[in-house]
């Protein structure tokens, strides 16, 4: 249809040979049939060993290829050329809002403090059974949709909240995880949890632009994660005029 | 990057080291933390994008959940017979009945794994399982987070070494052991990924926790970071490997892709055709059908396409039919597997079934270790352990999958092994062991290959090389494996070892150069594929995963026995089994079938 060649036009950065980044342009036979645009990027290391990517399990699970293609966030190694290709015409670029590193490497330092701060782990003192603790179906059902996150990044790089305040609001893919722990009937650091998210910047700087659900590679919903979190802060603080009155 | 000297070389000084992020390092690494020993964990990637989050069925385990009498003596007897009888006993009574006490600490961490209506951990069956020693019928011993465990696994692993304040060199690249002159391990020359930075990283303990080394065949289900990286450091460093020709064909890898499609699916009353619509594993396997052996499988699956009863176009794979279990059983049991199938086969298993083929999925062969994680050397036919080395996961070979690993043995081999290893190095650098300093020149000794590759002016071309060894390895070593053949293949391979030691690095840059790390990968798989190649030419005889149609049968007289595959001499000599658990008598060796 647009004749035999591919043009991709790709972020470029060395910070050892480049004063600045600058897209560059790649012509490539079109591949007979459709191909991710991981095998894309393997294609054009093969000619230009310099560029530089991220990449692992291939399949989308392992959330390593997340990058801007054609102006949307997403997984290089689940986005079929097909979808994505423009008057035939691909841009990668790397994901908003982070220190570049190299061509297509973010730094992820931020993405990874937040997620730290949310403290992701199962907090649950009282002396553990010999066995497993008992979780009914109904409760675990409640995970469902959150722990599945890669922390792919593509979700808080899209997020123009994240973008001003990446140190102080915790973004989409953290606070999806802070609500997996708020969630799991096993957890039981709630208060404190909800405590160290009351701040206005947290949760709070979330202002339902939806981006993050729009580019999420695993179909996961950030924002209804961040609804629930600011419902639970809200009756919480209900909860403590309540009891300041008492 | 410069070429780098002992004189201006930096040292980072640990107690413990672990070489690998995945489930086996992050499970040792967190016994460590809680021991206040100084350790860290060296990964070439951010941990969570590990291989083991790729897993996805479950990790099996008699944590007597689905049948509250499950005995783990009768997964140990499955793991025993899946592995043709040349997997360690005492190893397998280890993994087998310490396994409860790992899973369910893993659950306390917070794994959210599926749930029974009385809230206990949901388990699958999966192949190879069997109640009362084989006699009782189709087991379910695999405890599972829907179909996404690895997934579960490595990131609530990665959350409590956060909590327990692990330290972690991310993104640095470990290249090769360093020996001091008694042959000790006393740490690795590694580099910062991110801006080239080189270190001698110093430790008493060295574990190898580097997974799998899938990428040395063309068609394989494992992450493109499975380069075998640890194992090909050891061999290089000359220690041996064991059992390396059993690599594990899993039945269902996505036709074209290579991605995994679980057994899970299979567990869950999902079964394999060929373009008649025949359910043809009912011939094979008459008794358990679809949940035999993955080598029996896969096996029976290449034979169907061979003899002409292939699907699709070129008769070339084989369907995975799952539409009559419902909509709702596969949203709620396989929602990965649904994912997948939509992505990367192009249909939708509500509806139509998977094209699936056998795919390289797991390496069961490794460095030899006992159950506490120590790596071992041979001398004059008996074991000798290496001071300061120590692996585990699929790395290493304990040898609990002997010639074929179980589904969802994997797991709970990392876990259970990982836990062992951490625990043994607590001990070991508490009471006082440990290993002497290098000198100069074993540094220098261990930084050789970096500066050859950062001096290259000319040389072969990783990508061309990597796929010339990928394709030899797939048409010599695959599933079924014959003599002559496999003559041609170690052929093309002793030509391949000159292209493999001068790569040209035409990129020299030092921030982020994937180029670099991949060449030094392609060196890795290079070790790996020629120690598998030895050991597959030399076992004459067909067990397990290793099938010969040259010697079609198991020989027992001669080969119930594993492997050691010296990289010195590129020879291969044999290692008795070990028939002496502790707590029960040992399983003999009797005729496999399913």
């Amino acid at each position: 249809m647009f004749g035999n060649k591919l043009e991709v036009s790709m972020y470029r950065y060395n910070p050892e040979d480049d004063k600045f980044p600058y897209m560059k342009q790649y012509k490539i036979d079109k591949p007979t049939k459709d191909i991710m645009v991981l095998d894309l990027l393997n294609l054009l290391k093969e000619e230009d060993q310099s560029i530089s990517y991220r990449r692992s399990c291939r399949e989308g699970v392992c959330g390593s290829d997340g990058m801007n293609i054609n102006g949307k966030n997403g997984l290089a190694c689940i986005t079929p050329i097909s979808s994505v290709i423009k008057r035939n015409k691909i841009e990668l670029r790397p994901l908003p809002g982070l220190p570049v590193i190299r061509d297509l490497v973010v730094d992820m330092s931020e993405f990874y403090a937040q997620y730290e701060k949310i403290k992701p782990f199962l907090q649950n003192e009282t002396t553990a059974p010999e066995q497993e603790r008992l979780q009914s179906p109904e409760d675990r059902d409640k995970l469902d949709g959150l722990y599945e996150c890669i922390l792919c990044a593509c979700c808080s790089t899209s997020c123009p909240s994240f973008w001003w305040n990446p140190d102080k609001f915790v973004g989409p893919a953290a606070l999806l995880q802070a609500y997996r722990f708020l969630a799991d009937s096993r957890d039981l650091k709630t208060q404190e949890r909800l405590e160290s998210l009351s701040d206005p910047f947290s949760v709070y700087r979330c202002h339902g632009i939806m981006n993050c659900v729009n580019v999420c590679p695993k179909g996961l919903n950030p924002n209804k994660a961040i609804g629930e979190i600011k419902s639970m802060l809200h009756k919480n603080k209900k909860d403590i005029i309540v009891s300041d009155k008492i | 990057m410069n070429n780098i000297f002992t004189n201006n070389i930096k040292v980072k000084e640990y107690d413990a080291l672990i070489i690998g992020g995945g489930g086996s390092g992050m499970r040792a690494s967190l016994e460590l933390a809680k021991s206040g020993l100084n350790t860290a964990v060296v990964s070439k990637v951010f941990p969570t994008r590990s291989h083991t989050v790729s897993a996805q069925g479950g990790i099996t385990c008699a944590i007597a959940s689905a049948d509250p009498n499950d005995d783990w003596r009768w997964h140990m007897y499955d793991t025993v017979k899946g592995a043709d009888f040349i997997g360690d006993q005492d190893a397998i009574e280890y993994l087998c009945s310490e396994g409860p006490k790992a899973v369910f600490e893993l659950e306390h961490m917070g794994l959210p794994f599926s749930r029974f209506k009385n809230g206990r951990i949901y388990q699958r069956p999966f192949g190879g399982q069997s109640k009362d020693f084989g006699k009782g019928g189709q087991a379910a011993r695999t405890c599972a987070a829907a179909d996404r465990t690895g997934h579960a696994l490595l990131h609530t692993l990665y959350q409590n070494n956060v909590k327990e304040g692990s330290n972690f060199l991310n993104e640095w690249f470990a290249v090769d052991l360093v020996k001091n002159s008694k042959d000790e391990v006393t740490g690795v020359i590694a580099f910062s990924i991110e801006n080239g930075e080189v270190a001698y990283l110093k430790a008493q303990a060295t574990v190898l926790a580097t997974g799998g080394a899938g990428r040395i065949y063309a068609s394989t289900t494992n992450a493109l970071i499975n380069t075998g990286d640890g194992l090909a450091m050891a061999l290089r460093a000359g220690y041996p490997a064991q059992d390396m020709e059993m690599w594990q064909f899993h039945p269902t890898g996505i036709y074209g892709a290579g991605s995994l499609v679980t057994e899970g699916c299979r567990g869950e009353g999902g079964y394999l055709i060929n373009k008649d619509g025949e359910r043809f594993m009912e011939r094979y396997a008459p008794n358990v059908k679809d949940l035999a052996g993955r080598d029996v499988v896969a096996r029976s699956m290449v034979l169907e396409i061979l003899e002409g009863r292939g699907c699709g176009e070129n008769n070339d794979h084989i369907f995975l039919k799952l539409d009559h279990l419902g909509e709702e059983v596969l949203n709620s049991k396989l929602p990965g597997i649904c994912e997948l199938s939509r992505t990367f086969a192009h249909v939708d298993p509500i509806y139509e079934p998977i094209p699936v083929v056998p795919t390289c999925h797991y390496m069961m062969g490794g460095t030899p270790t006992n159950v506490s994680g120590q790596a071992f050397t041979r001398e004059n036919g008996t074991d000798k352990l290496i001071p300061g080395l120590f692996s585990a996961g699929e790395a290493a070979c304990v040898s609990v999958h002997g010639a074929n690993r179980l589904g969802g043995n994997s797991l709970l081999d990392l876990v259970v092994f990982g836990r062992a290893t951490g625990m043994h190095i607590q001990d070991e650098l508490k009471s006082g062991g440990g290993v002497d300093s290098a000198s100069k020149s074993d540094i220098d000794a261990s930084l050789e290959r970096l500066n050859k590759l950062n001096e290259s002016t000319d040389g072969y071309d990783t990508a061309e090389v990597k796929r010339e060894l990928q394709e030899c390895m797939q048409n010599y070593f695959g599933v079924f494996r014959r003599g002559e053949f496999m003559e041609k293949g170690l052929q093309q391979l002793n030509e391949l070892k000159n292209k493999v030691v001068n790569l040209h690095l035409k990129d020299k840059s030092d921030a982020f150069n994937t180029s670099r790390v991949e060449a030094i990968e392609l060196q890795n798989l290079y070790e790996v594929a020629l120690a598998t190649a030895v050991s597959a030419f030399e076992r004459i005889e067909s067990r397990g995963a290793h099938a010969r149609d040259d010697y079609p049968d198991r020989d027992d007289k001669n080969w119930l026995c594993h492997t050691i595959f010296d990289p010195l001499s590129k020879s291969v000599s044999k290692r008795e089994v070990n028939f002496q658990p502790s707590k029960i008598e040992a399983f003999p060796p009797k005729v496999r079938t399913y």
